[in-house]
This record gives structure tokens, C-alpha cells and sequence, in this order.
């Protein structure tokens, strides 16, 4: 293989995660694997795939249901000095471990006073768009934001999943690390071509906190994260010649890249956020709050939120679709800022 | 060892007593729980020295122990720094955690201790904890400690299960003080023996009924013993005795005359009247160890009233490393 086909290489979001785990773990002896079908499987959304079989059941452990036990026990060898990435099969299962996260992944460095570091990767799928219902579709992600001392990672693209999984494992601090199925680029679920892009083979990591402009503009700011984000891009570019949209893919929610909302809505005085999580108290709000914390006048119209509504996820993929933000939300959205 | 095991007690219990006299000072002239030099919860161990200076005997420096939201005695007979232990406990920069965590939550990576306020949480820890050892081929041990109290969450069962399905050298302990607050075990477990639960995930496990720190001592060398040499985990259960109430200023109506009997299980001058009888330990060398543990723990204060209290715009720092 030439350098040039290795430049222009194309993979899924999940081979882009399990090879940035793999590289890590290549790279530093402290780095494990732990989780519920993350071995043999190589995880129910492929971000393990391949890494028991180079690894074997000494780094790559597979767990029993137990996840108070298993993230516990990955925040205790953590503390060691260890680096544990941890799998939480679906994020909607916080429910029974969220004490071992918040209370004590998240905690432990301040009230230690900053003498014990917890460097740890929990990572998690996130999403729906599939009918799995109210109880495996979630995304939540404001949900750990909006607590102190965790770091939200919420990756878009194969290309930004490998360097922010890097980067997330070498961080000193717990990190959430929330990949939506869709952008897995799964071979039994629908999916955006965006889910299989180019992404180098070598090891590079992209920085935890900083946005990306995917797509320039120059009417109106598009924020949005994860799935969402290649919705946004596929309206922008039918939008080229009519309206030009910037869309901001913010790739973590923690730390929060305001600069970079700030930046682009200066530039165009009209913001539409796109958002699978629940629209009230979340990440939609606080991008506003963004704003008018700052300089409300640089909004030339109403801001337009394209969040989850405010209700349980729905089976029937009638009802489902109605709630998710789609393209057709997205566009109407922008229509509406432009007008404003 | 067994004049050993009686300076510790009495040193534990002379801190747990300065604790108390100084946490209700000056909380007057309304006891307020947020007033005084030492604001907030306070939970003291007297009566259950015997379990921390018996299981503490058997570790050695890189051994790690988790504790509960009663932790001193745990915290000083592990080595943890009495003064930097004290400045926490009062809120001060010179404390464990610059005082950011409080008498809850005292971390000394130097001595591997840590504790949660959140009853049976940090077992799933000290499986980390233990699984890091053996990862990194050393031979120290983790040990979690809870209370009776803990043994009907699931962090309980999930932590068993884990450590005995992969073998881990971890020693979890349950300190049996017959009450989780104000409900009797009795009210709460339908066992009377939590060995016996223990035992169902394979994990080899003993009862102590005395709260007798040399019978302590002997079953955690065991296990201690057990886990280092790669034998897994072990399961201890000590009846020991809550003296005082679950929290400074608990009125403890609910115990009744059981109190009274429980005071009667006090284990230093059963363990001092063991130590005469054997002609061990005498008045004046009794004396001698009370002088040296009110020396050192006055100190200990002395050291935390005259440090400086934190910037309030210390509370921004430390959220992330």
C-alpha cells in the first residue's frame, strides 16, 4: 500500500474508535479495556472490533452485567494510575451506575484537592432513529454536562472519533466519550455516507474542547453535535446558492468551545441549533445562554431550537420521526432565522 | 503487638474524643450543624477501633483501603497523616484535600486511602483497586470497609461477584455496629450472618462475633495472606459496637436500654482489663499511652486551628486536572 492510499484510506466510526484504542494501547501498557461485550463481540456497536484477538482477555475484559461494579472497579484502577476505557453498552443505562460516575468518576479530583487524578475513558452509545423506543434511544448528553468534573465528548465523524478517543484516553480526567449508532457507519443500520470518511492511519489526536467549522457560511450559524451534525451538513450543501449556512460541529460539549459560537455568530447575526438531546435544560439553551451572556445584539433574529421535544422516545417509527430532528426540520428552521 | 494494639485504640479513641469536644464547642448558643470551626456531618468511630487497628496490622506501605462515611479510625491506622487528616476535617488548605472534601471524603494517595460518603460504593473500587495491582505485578492488596448497613445495596453484591469472578486480591470487610442510623440489622437483613452471603459468590468467609481486635487481627492476616499469595478475596464481618450516635448530635432514642448494654462492649478497657490480667500493661503505662495520644492529637489541632482557611476563589480550582 502507497503512502497515497493510506492518506485517503476510508473507514467507519467504529474501526476509527477501536483503532484509536488499539494505537493507545499499543503506545502505553496501562491502557484497558472493560465492558459488557466488548471481547469476542468487539462491542454491539463495533468500537472493540478486533482488539481481543491482538490484545487477548488480560486487556480486553468482558464483564458481567454489573455495571456499578465494572465502572467502579475502572475509576479504582484508575486512581492506581492505570487508564481504563470503559464500555456503558447505552448511555440510558446510567440509571443503574450513575453514583459510581457522578459521585465519584466526577468527584474525586476536587474533593481530593487535586493529590488523586481519575484517567478514564467511559464510553457509550448514544441516539436512536431506529425504533429501540424510550429506553435504549436517548442521547443525555446534557445531562452529564450539566454536572462538574466531567469531560463530554460527542464525536460526528470517523475522522474526529480516532483523534478525540485518542486524546480522551490520554487525558488526565474522566471523560464521556458518547458515539451515536448512527455515525458508527454500522452494517445493519441505515446510514449516512458521513459515516465513513477518510481517516489516517497513524496515530494524531484531535483537542477535547474545540469546535470545528465543518461548513463555512456566511447567513446563518448551524450548531449541532453528533448525528445531527451530518444532517446539518447534507442541508447546508442543498442550501449552496440560495443560503450560505455555517455549520458549527462543537465535537464536545465539555468543555464548551463558546469562542467559537461567539465567533460565528458575529459573523452571520442568526443561529439555528440542532440537538437530539431534550430541548428544555439542555445544550440548545446553553448555546443561547452563550450569546446573550455576552452581546445579545449580535443576533439579528429569534434563535430557531430543532430539539428533541420534550417527551419519552417513541416506538413506532411514525412517532419517532416526528420528535427527531430530521433535514426537512433543519432546512424550515433556517428558512425561518432567515426571514426573521 | 498487644501493647501495639492497645496505643492504636487509645489513640484513635483520644482523636474521635477531641473531634467530638471540638466539633460541639461552638455550636452554641443554638446548635446549629453548619456553625462552628468544624461545620457539617460528623460521624465518629468509638467503639470500633478494634476493627481498624486489627485489619490495619496486616498492611504494608502500597496496600490500598477504602472506607465509608465513618472513616477516621480506618484513616489513622492506615498511616493516613494525622495533621493534614485534622486541616481537613476543619476546612483549611493545609488539609488532605485542601479543604475541598471535608470528613467524608479524605483521599492519601501516599497511603492508597480513600472514602465516600455513599454507603457500599467503594467496594467496586477496591476491585479496581486490586485489579491494578495485579496488573501492574505488584503483591499489595485492596481492602473496602462498609457498614452493616451496606450489605443490602447492590454495589455490595456487584463488588463480591466481580472480585471473585476474576480472582482479585481484595478483603472486604463489613463492620457490624448493629444499626444503620436509626434500623437494627435486624430490621434490615434477613440473615443473621452475612458470611453466609459472602459464601454464595465463592468467596471464602468469616464471622467475628467479639469485637476483640486480636481475633480481628488473626482473620484478616489470613486473608491478607490469602490475597497476596494470588488465593482471591476474602469476606469479613466483625459485631462490633457503635458507642455513639450515627452522627454528632443523634439523640439515639431509638436505642433504649441497648445503649447501655452497648456500652458495656467497650472495647479498650475490656481489651486494658485482658492486658493487666496477662500482666501486659499496668496503671502507669496505661497512663503513659493516654499522654502520648493526647499529645499527638492535640498537636494534630493545635496544627489545624492555625491554618489558613481556603481563597473563596479556591472553589474553582481542581474540577479537572
Amino acid at each position: 500500500m502507497t503512502a497515497t492510499e493510506t492518506e485517503t484510506r476510508r473507514i467507519t466510526t467504529a474501526k476509527a474508535i477501536s483503532e484509536a484504542i488499539a494505537q493507545e494501547m499499543r503506545a502505553n501498557p496501562d491502557v484497558f479495556v472493560m465492558g459488557e461485550d466488548v471481547g469476542t463481540y468487539g462491542g454491539i456497536f463495533g468500537s472493540t472490533g478486533g482488539l481481543y484477538d491482538e490484545f487477548g482477555s488480560e486487556r480486553i475484559l468482558d464483564t458481567p452485567i454489573s455495571e456499578t461494579g465494572f465502572i467502579g472497579a475502572g475509576i479504582g484502577a484508575a486512581v492506581e494510575g492505570l487508564r481504563p476505557v470503559v464500555e456503558l453498552m447505552f448511555v440510558d443505562f446510567f440509571g443503574v451506575c450513575m453514583d459510581q460516575i457522578y459521585n465519584h468518576m466526577a468527584k474525586i479530583h476536587y474533593e481530593s484537592g487535586g493529590n488523586v487524578k481519575v484517567p478514564m475513558v467511559l464510553m457509550m452509545a448514544v441516539g436512536g432513529g431506529y425504533s429501540d423506543a424510550a429506553q435504549h434511544s436517548q442521547c443525555l448528553w446534557a445531562t452529564f454536562a450539566h454536572m462538574p468534573g466531567l469531560k463530554v465528548v460527542v464525536p460526528s465523524n470517523p475522522y474526529d472519533a480516532k483523534g478525540l478517543m485518542a486524546s480522551a484516553i490520554q487525558d488526565d480526567n474522566p471523560v464521556l466519550f458518547m458515539f451515536h449508532k448512527g455515525v458508527m457507519g454500522l452494517p445493519w443500520m441505515a446510514k449516512n455516507p458521513r459515516s465513513i470518511g477518510d481517516v489516517p492511519e497513524e496515530r494524531y489526536t484531535v483537542p477535547i474542547g474545540k469546535a470545528n467549522v465543518a461548513h463555512e457560511g456566511s447567513d446563518v450559524t448551524v450548531v449541532s453535535v453528533s448525528m445531527s451534525v451530518q444532517h446539518c451538513l447534507d442541508v447546508a450543501e442543498a442550501l449552496e446558492g440560495t443560503t450560505s449556512v455555517e455549520v458549527l460541529d462543537l465535537r464536545t460539549i465539555v468543555p464548551l468551545d463558546r469562542e467559537a459560537i461567539l465567533k460565528s455568530v458575529g459573523k452571520t447575526g442568526r443561529l439555528v441549533i440542532v440537538d437530539e438531546d431534550y430541548k428544555s435544560f439542555g445544550l440548545s439553551g446553553e448555546v443561547v445562554a452563550t450569546i446573550t451572556d455576552t452581546d445579545p445584539r449580535l443576533l439579528k433574529a429569534p434563535v430557531q431550537r430543532v430539539a428533541y421535544p420534550d417527551v419519552p422516545v417513541p416506538y413506532s417509527r411514525v412517532l419517532e420521526y416526528e420528535a427527531l430532528p430530521t433535514r426537512d426540520k433543519i432546512q424550515k428552521a433556517i428558512e425561518t432565522v432567515m426571514k426573521g | 503487638m498487644r501493647l501495639g494494639f492497645y496505643s492504636e485504640m487509645v489513640r484513635i479513641r483520644t482523636y474521635e474524643e477531641a473531634i467530638r469536644r471540638d466539633y460541639h464547642a461552638d455550636k452554641t448558643p443554638a446548635w446549629d450543624i453548619g456553625a462552628g470551626l468544624i461545620p457539617g456531618e460528623m460521624h465518629l468511630a468509638a467503639g470500633q477501633e478494634p476493627v481498624a487497628v486489627g485489619l490495619c496490622a496486616n498492611l504494608v506501605q502500597g496496600d490500598a483501603l477504602t472506607g465509608p462515611h465513618r472513616p477516621h479510625h480506618l484513616a489513622l491506622a492506615k498511616g493516613v497523616d494525622m495533621k493534614a487528616m485534622t486541616a481537613e476535617i476543619f476546612g483549611r488548605t493545609t488539609g488532605l484535600g485542601k479543604g475541598k472534601g471535608g470528613h467524608m471524603h479524605l483521599f492519601d494517595p501516599s497511603q492508597h486511602f480513600s472514602c465516600s460518603g455513599i454507603i457500599a460504593e467503594g467496594y467496586p473500587v477496591a476491585v479496581g483497586q486490586a485489579l491494578a495491582f495485579r496488573r501492574r505485578g505488584t503483591d499489595n492488596i485492596a481492602v473496602a470497609v462498609a457498614g452493616e448497613g451496606a450489605v443490602n445495596q447492590g454495589a455490595f453484591h456487584e463488588a463480591l461477584n466481580l472480585a471473585s469472578l476474576w480472582n482479585l486480591p481484595v478483603i472486604f470487610v463489613i463492620e457490624d455496629n448493629d444499626w444503620a442510623i436509626s434500623v437494627h440489622r435486624d430490621s434490615s437483613t434477613p440473615v443473621k450472618d452475612n458470611a453466609e452471603r459472602a459464601a454464595s459468590y465463592g468467596i471464602p468467609s468469616k464471622r467475628i462475633e467479639g469485637n476483640d481486635v486480636e481475633a480481628i487481627y488473626e482473620a484478616s492476616k489470613q486473608a491478607v495472606e490469602r490475597a497476596r499469595a494470588g488465593g482471591g478475596p476474602s469476606f469479613l464481618e466483625v459485631h462490633t459496637v457503635r458507642l455513639w450516635g450515627h452522627f454528632e448530635g443523634d439523640a439515639q432514642a431509638y436505642r433504649g436500654d441497648e445503649l447501655t448494654e452497648a456500652e458495656s462492649r467497650d472495647p479498650i478497657p475490656l481489651y486494658a482489663t485482658k492486658l493487666e490480667n496477662a500482666g501486659i500493661l499496668d496503671e502507669a503505662t496505661a497512663a503513659a499511652i493516654k499522654q502520648t495520644a493526647v499529645d499527638e492529637v492535640e498537636e494534630a489541632i493545635a496544627f489545624a486551628k492555625a491554618s489558613p482557611e481556603p481563597a473563596p476563589s479556591d472553589a474553582y480550582l481542581h474540577v479537572f486536572a
